[in-house]
């Protein structure tokens, strides 16, 4: 415990500019979104409203433990809800720790989860026309994710191609609580034309399908359940591996956002032992399944794990890859991560360049 | 170590806190049940400013199912990751021996007592009829 904290830290301000792989913006109303939407989506939200599959009507299954799951300090002083307020969030994030780049990522609302497919589509779009308009215009230094409507293929790669090549646009940014796991082959189509336009595929814990986020059930607290979305994201990343999405498409770049780093590696120990023992069943794996995750893909460092002994750390994050993990804040969330005060191991120069810009320059291919 | 004049006393009434700078110092004061406290605006987790943190009670269990709420309202807990620090020592729940927040003496004084000295009191005007809060640093 003592271990972890500041005064045992080497206070280390982020000067070399830090690109952030989770910021989350907001709506600061519903209605923001409905000069986006046609006037029959319009009518259509107000007469039938959002419906996700959800067990819990009314109410999100995810447990709070913070209004707005946020820090308490950053509700804009205007009005709002944290991430609503781009002034804000300048000035709390992207002035005070020198961001030059943050990758936004909108959880408050979500075009993939419609059970409406059609709804979802056009909300996917405005959400897009909306996040270019009001945020991208306004300060270069936010990068937008291009949301799709992942449960109908057809549809998401439409709003790929609308917006490829814009270069406020960084990624594709899909839930990773679907239908099926994300790695089967109603989604295959989105994965192709990601590769094809050169944008990676980010992938947010976010979504509901109906399940868990545990495959043991619901669980009872929150203190259970934040760690258990890094169990989903492991099913996310063997079902991706296994099902070949990254051996068929071999410059296919993904992003897992959100669900910390620490249990990266024994995942490719365990995957790599059983593609020597079953390679057979999975044959177009030509090559051990670690090897597809450390070429293909990269990991936010947020929630950062914190060892009882930080060298600890260093020998998890050696084990992972240092070229595969992205500094992510998680701005304006409870669980924010400070850039100057997070990472409690000392960082060659090489390491911190890594970590706090260079990897997110080549997963999303920044100039 | 000097003592500084920060606030009137009635300008942070009992559950009310309000943050001052003394010699280059972020303090969050506190009014605890009439009682007033300063604890570094530092948490010594990531650095979270405490003086955001919400003042809530110690909840204990022997057993789930039961359990017990004591100590209402002098349980400051960090606004970002919910850390739980006493408000009156700066220890923290987790780890009081080993984990706290830089507490600093502060007290009530009568403007009376104030303008005699030594403490030093540029910012507030000082008046001999008011209460003042004096933290030491």
């Amino acid at each position: 415990m003592s271990q972890s904290l500041l005064d045992r830290a080497a206070q280390r301000p982020a000067r070399l500019g830090v690109i952030d792989c989770d910021v989350h913006h907001a709506l600061r109303s519903p209605k923001d979104i409905h000069p986006y939407l046609s006037r029959k989506w319009r009518d259509h939200l107000a007469t039938y409203g959002s419906r996700r599959p959800v067990p819990f009507i009314g109410s999100s299954p995810y447990f709070k433990s913070a209004p707005a799951l946020s820090r308490k300090d950053t509700w804009p002083p205007d009005g709002g809800p944290p991430g609503s307020d781009l002034k804000f969030l300048q000035e709390q994030l992207l002035d005070r720790y020198g961001i030059e780049t943050g990758m936004l990522h909108l959880l408050s609302i979500s075009g993939m989860d419609q059970r409406n497919q059609e709804f979802g589509a056009a909300l996917c779009r405005a959400i897009n026309e909306w996040q270019y308009a009001e945020w991208t215009q306004h300060d270069r230094r936010l990068k937008a994710a291009i949301v799709v409507p992942g449960e109908d293929a057809p549809a998401a790669v439409r709003e790929i191609e609308h917006w490829a090549g814009n270069k406020d646009f960084a990624q594709v940014s899909m839930v990773t609580h679907t239908i099926e796991p994300l790695g089967r082959r109603r989604y295959w189509p989105i994965y192709e034309a990601a590769a094809a336009h050169n944008l990676p595929i980010g992938l947010h814990t976010s979504g509901y399908n109906g399940h868990a986020v545990t495959p043991t059930g619901w669980s009872s607290y929150y203190a259970e359940e934040h760690h258990e979305v890094a169990i989903s994201q492991q099913a996310l990343v063997t079902s991706l591996v296994c099902e070949g999405v990254l051996a068929r498409n071999p410059t296919l770049r993904v992003v897992l956002v959100e669900a910390g780093v620490a249990w990266v590696a024994p995942l490719c120990w365990r995957l790599d032992q059983h593609w020597r023992r079953m390679r057979d069943e999975v044959p177009y794996l030509d090559r051990p399944p670690s090897t597809y995750i450390k070429t293909q893909m990269w990991f936010t460092t947020q929630p950062m794990d914190e060892p009882e002994k930080p060298e600890h750390l260093s020998k998890m994050l050696d084990w992972v890859g240092w070229d595969r993990l992205l500094f992510a804040t998680d701005y304006p969330h409870w669980d924010f991560d400070d850039p100057e005060t997070a990472i409690k191991i000392p960082l060659t120069e090489q390491q911190r360049r890594m970590l706090f810009r260079d990897n997110a320059r080549a997963a999303y291919n920044l100039d | 170590m000097s003592k500084h004049v920060v606030a009137l006393a009635r300008e942070i009434p009992p559950g009310n806190r309000k943050l001052v700078t003394v010699r280059g110092r972020p303090i969050a004061i506190f009014n605890i049940k009439g009682e007033f406290y300063g604890l570094l605006n530092r948490c010594p987790h990531q650095g979270g400013p405490m003086c955001e943190g919400v003042l809530t009670g110690l909840i204990q269990s022997d057993d789930p199912g039961t359990y017990q709420y004591s100590r209402a309202g002098e349980i400051l807990r960090c606004p970002w990751h919910g850390w739980e620090f006493d408000v009156k020592t700066g220890q923290s729940w987790c780890d009081p021996e080993k984990v706290t927040v830089r507490n600093y003496p502060v007290e009530v004084a009568p403007g009376q007592r104030v303008v005699q000295g030594p403490y030093v009191a540029e910012k507030i005007p000082v008046t001999l009829e008011e209460q003042y809060v004096v933290v030491e640093v």
